[in-house]
């Protein structure tokens, strides 16, 4: 396997991001103990709190971050987050919903050999191992992923843009709607045992949006490839819409007429469209959209229009109603 | 009583406060440890409203309990768990307010009026307060006949957190809706008629055990 080389420096220390989750820690510790001393609870406004609550307290002496995590950072000037937020906070239901397990539950998943199968309505229906898709080229995307439960994050991404593969397989005009398929083994995958879902899990995009030079199919994170619990060995990334939309683990990729019915879509038709673009002006019907929580930060930001991806991908809903369309 | 030893009833309550308070001591020692995910406010926010939920609705069942087991022992212990769900629900919602929303009003507001859930949720609380504060005996002699009526409203409480719950999900609401089960049969057990049923049910059942029972030995059995 070979993968491009990222420098060194651009990967967030390990000093720095143990010292930003340390401050993290103690400063939840410290809000929740001025909670309780609030409420009257008497005995929880230890001393040690406030001092591990200090930024950097019980860090390397003499590391202080100069410019923390510079160089990895997204187009707005927003730094990548570390591997270990991207890999230990994931939703795979396949696995697990609990977005703090889905890691070890991943653990030792078998991802070799792994065959994606490409199909439907193209000239050339043809069926890829990793190394054949490899071969399309592994570039580095830092996007930002917003999840529809209102967090995101900055991930560096490794992967090659869909329209390459598309554009191999050859889809033909009746082609309208790309439908993409999670791998189904509910042996190993004891998600998929819960029938509240339909399984495999299934998403879509409109043939536009798949060409787009954005959407990518993504195989490696951190320069490393993919771990299970983020999706390997190749997963989809579309950074304007909200993360569900991002399948993992892709197993067939067709070419379609109609528009496909997401797995979220069938579960719940009124509250999850098809679009799934990341909008704070158009509410989830139960929670609202308007602001995220970066991973890592303490205040919430406001959402952006298209996930901040406005400018390149707005054009392709132009005179739809996206309150209509969400 | 003669001896200093802790009866049944002692032990209980003893362990309910033991209870009530392990998913303080857990989610304390998990952010101490740096054990919450890396969206450390939404997993406490998780969790004390998941407390607050579980206690509001074993404090409901502590009179089903007496009703249905004759365990007297659990009417002991409903002010405790009613103040320990208060509890809860109030760091669940300084959490929000303040964790989360470092008590930006404006933001506030446009959420609670976007996310119904939100409102419902905090209308739950509203009325836990003032049952929080009349929970003590001064209070209840005070307010007479008004202090039952007035933490009848306790019931509203229950099912308006259970409608939180369940508007908190993204799809699968089997276990909100387990609980929402469990919380309208403590209800149904309050009916005067149920009620009735279950009290006959536990004298005819004591009556027939005494009966049966020789008599000599009913004295040095309790």
């Amino acid at each position: 396997m070979s993968y491009p080389k990222i420098p060194s420096s651009e990967i967030t220390p390990e000093h720095l991001y143990r010292s930003r989750r340390r401050f993290m820690k103690g400063a939840g510790f410290v809000a929740m103990t001025a909670l309780l001393a609030a409420c009257g609870v008497p005995g929880l406004s230890g001393k040690e709190a406030s001092e591990s609550a200090l930024p950097g307290a019980g860090a390397t002496p003499g590391a202080v971050p100069p410019t923390p995590l510079a160089g990895l950072t997204d187009e707005l000037g927003d730094p990548a987050n570390s591997w270990d937020e991207i890999t230990h906070y994931n939703n795979f239901y396949e696995f697990t919903t609990k977005k703090t397990k889905v890691a070890q539950m991943a653990e030792g998943y078998p991802t070799e050999p792994w065959k994606v199968e490409v199909g439907g309505l193209v000239e050339h229906p043809r069926t890829f191992d990793i190394d054949d898709l490899r071969k399309f080229g592994e570039e580095e995307r830092i996007y930002r992923l917003r999840c529809v439960e209102a967090w995101s994050m900055v991930i560096p991404w490794v992967g090659f843009p869909l329209s390459r593969l598309l554009k191999e397989v050859k889809p033909l005009s009746k082609a309208k709607y790309v439908r993409f398929q999670t791998i189904y083994d509910p042996e190993r995958m004891p998600g998929q045992r819960n029938k509240v879902y339909q399984w495999p899990y299934i998403e879509g995009l409109r043939m536009d949006e798949a060409m787009h030079d954005l959407t990518l199919l993504a195989t490696g994170l951190y320069g490393k490839p993919l771990p299970m619990q983020s999706g390997a060995p190749v997963r989809l990334v579309v950074p304007w819409k909200y993360g569900f939309k991002s399948i993992k683990s892709i197993v067939k990729i067709d070419l379609v007429e109609e528009m496909p019915i997401s797995l979220w879509m069938a579960a719940a038709p009124n509250e999850y469209g098809f679009y799934a673009n990341v909008n704070p002006e158009v509410n989830h019907p139960r929670w609202s959209q308007r602001t995220e929580r970066r991973i890592g930060e303490r205040k919430r930001r406001e959402t952006l229009m298209f996930n901040g991806y406005a400018e390149q991908v707005a054009s392709l809903y132009a005179g739809m109603d996206l309150r209509k369309h969400f | 009583m003669a001896s200093r030893i802790p009866n049944r009833i002692t032990i209980f309550r003893v362990l309910v406060h033991l209870a009530a308070l392990a998913p303080l001591a857990v989610l304390l020692w998990d952010m101490w440890e740096g054990n919450l995910s890396v969206n450390p406010i939404q997993d406490i926010t998780f969790r004390t409203g998941k407390a607050a939920m579980v206690l509001l609705t074993f404090s409901l069942a502590a009179t089903p309990v007496v009703i249905v087991f004759g365990f007297k022992g659990a009417r002991q212990v409903r002010r405790a768990l009613g103040l320990y769900a208060f509890l809860y629900a109030a760091l669940h919602f300084l959490t929000y307010a303040w964790l989360d929303y470092g008590w930006d009003l404006y933001l506030i507001r446009l959420e609670i009026t976007e996310k119904l859930y939100v409102l419902v949720g905090f209308a739950a609380f509203l009325i836990l307060i003032p049952l929080a504060v009349t929970s003590t005996k001064g209070w209840q002699r005070r307010l007479k006949k008004g202090w039952i009526r007035l933490h009848k409203l306790v019931y509203a409480a229950g099912v308006l957190v259970m409608l939180h719950y369940i508007w908190v999900q993204k799809a699968d609401i089997r276990q909100p809706l387990a609980w929402t089960l469990f919380l309208a049969l403590l209800l149904i057990v309050r009916l005067p008629p149920v009620r009735r049923w279950f009290t006959r049910r536990r004298t005819r059942k004591a009556v027939s055990r005494r009966s049966s029972r020789p008599a000599t030995k009913l004295e040095t059995s309790n």
